[in-house]
C-alpha cells in the first residue's frame, strides 16, 4: 500500500515533533551539564541548579517529553485518520 | 475492546489486593519480631515466602502458546507494561548501588541517574511505537525483516546475547550477594537458589509469566526503597517527601564540608590531625612498597620475622590484652607472598591517599585541583551519560517488552508509564545519599567511640569493607576521615540508620532480590528467545511446530542459566563496569541499524551488516585495549574512559549505516513498505498483512 500526501505530512508532522522535542532533551542533559560549573551560584528549592537539574529536573523534563510525546501522537493520529480505532 | 478494559480493571484489583497483601505481611512479621522471633529466621521467612510467591505466579501463568509465551498475547495495559518494565530495568545496581556510587562520588555520580532515565525519551521517540507496529517477536526479527537476509538477524543474535549475558552475570553476582548475606548461606548456594526461581518463573510461562512476576516484584522492590527513606527524611527534616526535604539538608551537609575541611575550626583541626597521620601512613607504605620492589622475598621474610619477634616480646612483657591483640591481628593478616603484599600494600596506599584528601564537596560538579582534571571529569560525565541513554534505548530486554501491549497508542502510553515508575526510584536515591550523609557528618562525626551507633558495630561485624571505624588519632571522638563506608552499605543499613526495626531490614533485602531477579528474568529470556526463534526457528527449521518451538526455548533457557550461574561462580571483574559495558555494547551494534531501519528508507542491508559490525567492534576493541583487566593498558583515546566505549562505537555505527547504504542499491519496494508499514500506526490495505 502507498502512503498517501495525508500520510506524508502526518509523518512530517511526527518528525517536526520528534526533533524539537529532542533538542529540548539534548539541553536539558547535555547543554546544563556542559555549563554545569558555572551554574553553580543559582539555587532551586535550595539546591544548586545543576545539581537540582541533573537529581530532578532533568527527569522532570524527560518525564514531560514523552507525556507530551504519547498525548499529541494520540491526537495527531486521529486528526489524519491514521489511528488504530477502538 | 471491552473485554481489554475489563481485563485491566480485574488486573487493578487484583494486584491492589495484592500490594495490601505485601503490606499486611510486613506488619505480621513485625508482629513476629516484638514476640522475640530472631532475625535469622525473619530473613529466611521473608526471603523464602517471596520467592514462593513469584514461583507461584510463574506456575499459574504456565502456557504452551506461542504468542503468550513470547509476546504475553499483546494484551498488557500499558500501566502494567510500565510496571514490569520499571522492574525489568532497575537491576541490582540501581537498587543497591546507585546511592552508595551518589554517596561517595557526589555529583559525578548523577551521570547514571540521567542516563538510566533520559533514554527513555529515546525509546519514547524512536523506537518503541514502530516496534510495536512492526508487532513480531524479537528484536532481531525487526533486523531480519528489515534488511533481509540471515546475516543482519545473526549479528542482531549475536549482540543480544552478548550484551544480554554481560548483564545477567552481574544480576545473579547481585542476587549471590543478598541472599549469601541475610541468610548465611554460602555464596555458591545462593547463587543456585536465586536461579532456581528466576527459572520457576520463566520456565513455564515465558513472557507472560516474567510479565506478572516483574509487576509484583516492582511493588516489592519500590516499597521497600521507599519506607526507610522516607522514615530517614521525617528524622531529619520532619518532612515525608524525601525529594523535596532534601534540598535544605544537602545546604546543612555543604556547610558541615566546609567546617571538617577547615582547619581553623575545632573539628577541622581533628580531622587535619587524622589527615596528617594518614598521610604519614601512606608515605610509610610506600617506602615498604620500594623496599619490597627492591628486596623482593628477602624483604618480606625479614619483615614477617620481626612481627613474630615483637608478638613473643610483648606476650613475654604479659603486655596489655589489647596491644598483644594488635600485633597477632597484624602478624596474621601479613601477606603471604610478594605478589600480595604488592597488591595489599598498593590497595592501603590507594585508601589512605583518599582518605587524607580534603572532603569533596557533594554538589559541586567536576570537583579537581585543576582546569585540566575538572575538563577531563566533565567529558566522562557527558560520554557516560550518552552511552547509558543509547544503551537504555537499545537492550533488547527492554525494548522486546513493548511488543507486548495492545496497540501502538498503548505503547508510547507505556513508554510514560515506565519512566513515571522508574523516576520514583531515581528521583529518591540522589535524596538517600544525601540524607545518609548528614547522619553520618553530624551524629556519627564528632561522637564518641565509647557510645557508638549500633549500626555501625552491626556492619563492622558483618564486613569490614562496608564499614570500618578505627580511632586513629586516640583522643576517642570519630573523625571522618577515620570512617570508611562502602558504597552498597547505602542501601542495606538505611533502616538500622534511621532507626527501624529489622523487618524493614529484610523487607530491603527482598526489595534488592525482587530487582535482581526481575531484571534477571528478562535478560535470560532474551536470551533463549533469541536463540530458540531467532537462530532455530527462522533460520534452521521454519517449518517447526509449536510445541517443539517451545520445548527448544524451554531447554535453552536452562542452559543459559546453567552457564550464567557457572561464569558468576568464577566471580569475573567488577559488577558497575559490566553493566555500564552492556550499554556501551547495546548502543553501538542495535541503536544506528535499528532508528536508521525506522526513520531512512534507504538504508539497506549492506549498510546495517557494515554499521553493525564496525560499531561493536570498535565499542569492544576500545574496551579490551584499554580495561585493566584484560592486561593491555593502551594509551585512552582522548581521555575517554572504557566505561564509555560506546562514544566511539555509536557514531562508527551510524556513519557504517550510511556509507554502506548509500553505496550499495537502495533497498526493494516490499522492504519500503514495510517502512511505510512501521511508520503509521494504521493504513488503508494493513489488514491482512500483519506479518512479514
Amino acid at each position: 500500500m502507498q502512503a498517501s500526501e495525508r500520510h506524508r505530512r502526518y509523518w512530517r508532522d511526527n518528525l517536526r515533533m520528534t526533533g524539537v522535542l529532542l533538542a529540548i532533551w539534548f539541553l536539558a542533559t547535555f547543554g546544563v551539564s556542559w555549563f554545569a560549573r558555572d551554574l553553580q551560584t543559582l539555587t532551586v528549592l535550595g539546591f544548586p541548579f545543576p545539581f537540582f537539574m541533573a537529581a530532578q529536573g532533568a527527569l522532570l523534563i524527560y518525564l514531560l517529553l514523552v507525556g507530551f510525546y504519547a498525548w499529541r501522537m494520540g491526537k495527531l493520529d486521529e486528526e489524519y485518520g491514521v489511528g488504530e480505532g477502538d | 475492546m471491552a473485554g481489554q478494559s475489563q481485563f485491566s480493571s480485574q488486573l487493578k484489583r487484583y494486584y491492589s489486593l495484592y500490594t495490601g497483601g505485601v503490606i499486611g505481611f510486613v506488619v505480621l512479621l513485625s508482629i513476629l519480631e516484638q514476640m522475640g522471633v530472631p532475625n535469622q529466621t525473619l530473613g529466611y521467612i521473608f526471603l523464602g515466602v517471596t520467592v514462593a510467591m513469584y514461583a507461584g505466579i510463574g506456575i499459574l501463568s504456565k502456557t504452551s502458546d506461542v504468542s503468550e509465551y513470547y509476546v504475553a498475547g499483546r494484551r498488557i495495559p500499558a500501566l502494567f507494561n510500565g510496571m514490569a518494565t520499571a522492574a525489568d530495568w532497575m537491576s541490582a545496581a540501581s537498587f543497591i548501588g546507585l546511592a552508595g556510587t551518589l554517596y561517595i562520588t557526589g555529583y559525578d555520580g548523577l551521570a547514571f541517574v540521567m542516563g538510566w532515565t533520559g533514554g527513555y525519551c529515546l525509546v519514547a521517540l524512536f523506537l518503541a511505537p514502530y516496534l510495536r507496529k512492526f508487532g513480531q517477536y524479537t528484536v532481531p526479527d525487526f533486523l531480519g525483516a528489515r534488511y533481509g537476509g540471515d546475516g543482519p538477524r545473526m549479528i542482531g543474535v549475536f549482540a543480544a546475547i552478548l550484551c544480554s549475558f554481560t548483564y545477567v552475570i552481574a544480576q545473579i553476582y547481585g542476587l549471590g550477594l543478598i541472599v549469601s548475606r541475610f541468610t548465611g548461606l554460602d555464596f555458591g548456594v545462593g547463587v543456585f537458589v536465586g536461579l532456581g526461581s528466576i527459572l520457576f518463573c520463566s520456565f513455564l510461562g515465558g513472557m507472560r509469566a516474567v510479565t506478572w512476576t516483574q509487576v509484583s516484584q516492582y511493588v516489592i522492590l519500590i516499597v521497600a526503597y521507599m519506607i526507610p527513606v522516607i522514615w530517614l527524611s521525617v528524622k531529619h527534616t520532619g518532612n515525608p517527601v524525601p525529594q523535596i526535604a532534601y534540598g535544605y539538608v544537602l545546604q546543612q551537609v555543604t556547610a558541615r564540608e566546609q567546617v571538617l575541611n577547615d582547619a581553623n575550626t575545632p573539628d577541622g583541626a581533628r580531622e587535619a590531625e587524622v589527615r596528617g597521620i594518614l598521610k604519614q601512613r601512606q608515605t610509610e607504605t610506600e617506602t615498604r612498597l620500594g623496599a619490597l620492589e627492591a628486596g623482593g622475598e628477602a624483604y618480606l621474610t625479614a619483615e614477617r620475622a620481626r612481627l613474630e619477634a615483637r608478638l613473643s616480646a610483648l606476650r613475654k612483657q604479659q603486655a596489655a590484652e589489647a596491644e598483644v591483640d594488635l600485633a597477632a591481628r597484624e602478624l596474621h593478616a601479613f601477606p603471604r607472598d610478594v605478589a600480595a603484599a604488592h597488591n595489599a600494600w598498593r590497595a592501603e596506599v590507594e585508601a589512605d591517599r583518599l582518605k587524607s584528601a580534603p572532603i569533596a564537596a557533594h554538589a559541586e560538579p567536576y570537583a579537581g585541583p585543576d582546569e585540566a582534571t575538572r575538563d577531563n571529569k566533565r567529558k566522562n560525565f557527558l560520554a557516560l551519560v550518552f552511552c547509558l541513554m543509547v544503551g537504555t534505548a537499545a537492550l533488547p530486554h527492554i525494548l522486546m517488552r513493548f511488543y507486548t501491549t495492545t496497540s501502538v497508542k498503548e505503547a508510547r502510553l507505556s513508554v510514560f508509564w515506565s519512566l513515571l515508575f522508574i523516576s520514583l526510584l531515581y528521583l529518591t536515591a540522589p535524596a538517600l545519599a544525601v540524607l545518609a550523609k548528614y547522619d553520618v557528618y553530624t551524629l556519627l562525626v564528632g561522637s564518641s567511640f565509647s557510645e557508638l551507633p549500633s549500626w555501625v558495630s552491626a556492619w563492622e561485624a558483618v564486613d569490614k569493607a562496608l564499614m570500618n571505624v578505627s580511632d586513629i588519632n586516640k583522643d576517642g571522638i570519630v573523625q571522618l576521615a577515620e570512617v570508611t563506608i562502602g558504597g552498597d552499605l547505602i542501601v542495606l543499613a538505611t533502616p538500622e540508620i534511621a532507626g527501624l526495626p529489622y523487618v524493614v531490614t529484610a523487607l530491603v533485602a527482598a526489595g534488592g532480590l525482587a530487582a535482581a531477579l526481575s531484571t534477571a528474568d528478562g535478560l535470560m529470556l532474551t536470551i533463549a528467545n533469541a536463540l530458540s526463534h531467532d537462530v532455530y526457528y527462522k533460520m534452521i527449521n521454519p517449518k517447526a511446530p509449536t510445541g517443539r518451538r517451545l520445548a527448544i526455548s524451554k531447554g535453552l533457557l536452562l542452559l543459559v542459566a546453567v552457564c550464567a550461574a557457572y561464569v558468576t561462580s568464577l566471580k569475573p571483574g567488577d559488577i558497575l563496569f559490566m553493566v555500564g559495558a552492556a550499554f556501551s555494547l547495546a548502543g553501538s551494534a542495535f541503536f544506528p541499524a535499528l532508528v536508521l531501519g525506522i526513520f531512512w528508507k534507504r538504508a539497506n542491508k549492506s549498510g546495517a551488516i557494515v554499521g553493525m559490525v564496525s560499531g561493536l567492534s570498535v565499542c569492544m576493541i576500545y574496551m579490551y585495549i584499554t580495561y585493566p583487566f584484560f592486561g593491555v593498558n593502551a594509551p585512552l583515546w582522548w581521555d575517554i574512559n572504557p566505561i564509555s566505549a560506546g562514544i566511539f562505537g555509536i557514531p562508527v555505527g551510524f556513519a557504517g549505516v550510511i556509507l554502506g547504504s548509500v553505496l550499495s542499491r537502495p533497498p526493494t519496494a516490499k522492504v519500503q513498505a514495510l517502512v511505510d508499514y512501521v511508520r503509521y500506526p494504521n493504513m488503508a490495505g494493513d489488514e491482512g498483512r500483519g506479518a512479514f
